[in-house]
């Protein structure tokens, strides 16, 4: 297969399409680590007051 | 014409991702980040770091999508006013259908994700604001009274108390004071720029007080807000977040910004003419030390508690 230049469209448009792949990785990292405190911190153990209570 | 300059016009209007980003105002989006960040951590009830990160993320991202929103409606009058002709949407970079469902979708999503990341009373108070400021000041209330100033910078006011929220899970005395304190402050802030940028609302056809009014009103109007505040500063002062450093603050700052009220109300407009509004433009630059200055004292209370310090004791 040849080896085409890239489209002119797709030259133009390069600073807009970088943008918005570094913005959906980092929301995908957001939300993954976003995942990981909240589910870490249902292991936390439970304060002493609540036990004492209990 | 050759092809080569048809060429060139359509590079210069394409829309790079800054041009997308500008529609997010990142100026008013950073007074947002920092207003809700010191809205959280002043909280007494801690928050996990990256919870609070996302929180805050989310929250400037609903501010900004607003902006999109306000940039959508207010096309026409951006493309009248000097100071917002270079917008995107006003040169002719972004069409106003991109801002709307830009808009819209960043509205949703960080409506939702702040939701999921902290709670629904964060998220509701956030849904609000977004709310308040496209739909009750940016569609009604801007062309229609001078009062527009006054009720928009509610939605400007809102930050620190969906930052607190984040926290809390709620509405409490400090955070309302928070929010009353960006509120009262908007009116003064933003009547001391119409003061020099004359003309430019009046072209628009947006009923500026000065326009409305006349500018001796709102020279009245700058020190009756300005009194205001101070008290709502230095009632903020007597809450749990406030203390000894804060109030130290407030009291020279709140003087020094009714001295400048007061100096602004006694000129007429031949005076402010005749030296460039001296006064008016060093009111509206000691705004703006004046609120981040606030804000950042109620965070160095907070960040003295751990050591036994800060606070009333």
């Amino acid at each position: 297969m040849a080896i085409k230049v890239d489209h002119e469209l797709h030259k133009r448009r390069l600073s807009r399409n970088i943008g918005v792949g570094v913005a959906l990785i980092l929301f995908v990292g957001l939300v993954y680590g976003l995942t990981v405190a909240k589910v870490s911190d249902l292991y936390k153990p439970a304060p002493a007051t609540s036990e004492v209570s209990e | 014409m050759s092809d080569a300059s048809i060429q060139s016009t359509t590079d210069s209007r394409e829309a790079g991702f800054g041009d997308y980003f500008a529609l997010l105002k990142p100026r008013v989006m950073s007074l947002v980040v920092f207003t809700a960040l010191v809205g959280l951590l002043v909280a007494p009830v801690g928050v996990n770091p990256v919870v609070g990160l996302a929180s805050i993320l989310f929250i400037a991202v609903g501010g900004g999508a607003s902006g999109a929103l306000n940039m959508w409606w207010d096309a026409d009058i951006d493309r009248k006013m000097r100071r917002t002709q270079s917008r995107p949407i006003p040169s002719g970079k972004v069409t106003e259908g991109e801002a709307f469902a830009i808009g819209m979708a960043l509205s949703a999503m960080a409506v939702v994700m702040l939701g999921l990341a902290a709670n629904l009373m964060a998220a509701a108070l956030l849904a609000f604001t977004i709310f308040f400021y496209v739909v009750i000041y940016t569609m009604w209330l801007k062309r229609w009274t001078p009062q527009n100033i006054v009720i928009g910078g509610a939605a400007g006011a809102f930050p620190p108390m969906i930052g607190w929220a984040v926290a809390t899970g709620g509405i409490s005395i400090e955070s309302v004071l928070m929010f009353a304190l960006t509120f009262a402050w908007t009116p003064p802030h933003f009547w001391a720029l119409a003061l020099f940028t004359k003309g430019d609302y009046a072209n628009a056809g947006v009923p500026m007080l000065t326009v409305t009014h006349g500018r001796k009103a709102t020279r009245a109007h700058i020190l009756g807000y300005s009194l205001v505040l101070a008290v709502v500063a230095i009632a903020l002062g007597l809450t749990s977040i406030g203390g000894p450093v804060y109030m130290a603050v407030a009291l020279i700052l709140n003087g020094m910004f009714i001295k400048g009220a007061w100096d602004v109300f006694r000129r007429d407009d031949a005076a402010s003419d005749a030296d460039a509004h001296k006064a008016e433009r060093g009111l509206f630059k000691l705004s703006l030390a004046y609120l981040f200055l606030h804000y950042g004292a109620l965070l160095i209370e907070a960040s003295l508690k751990p050591f036994g310090l800060g606070g009333w004791g």
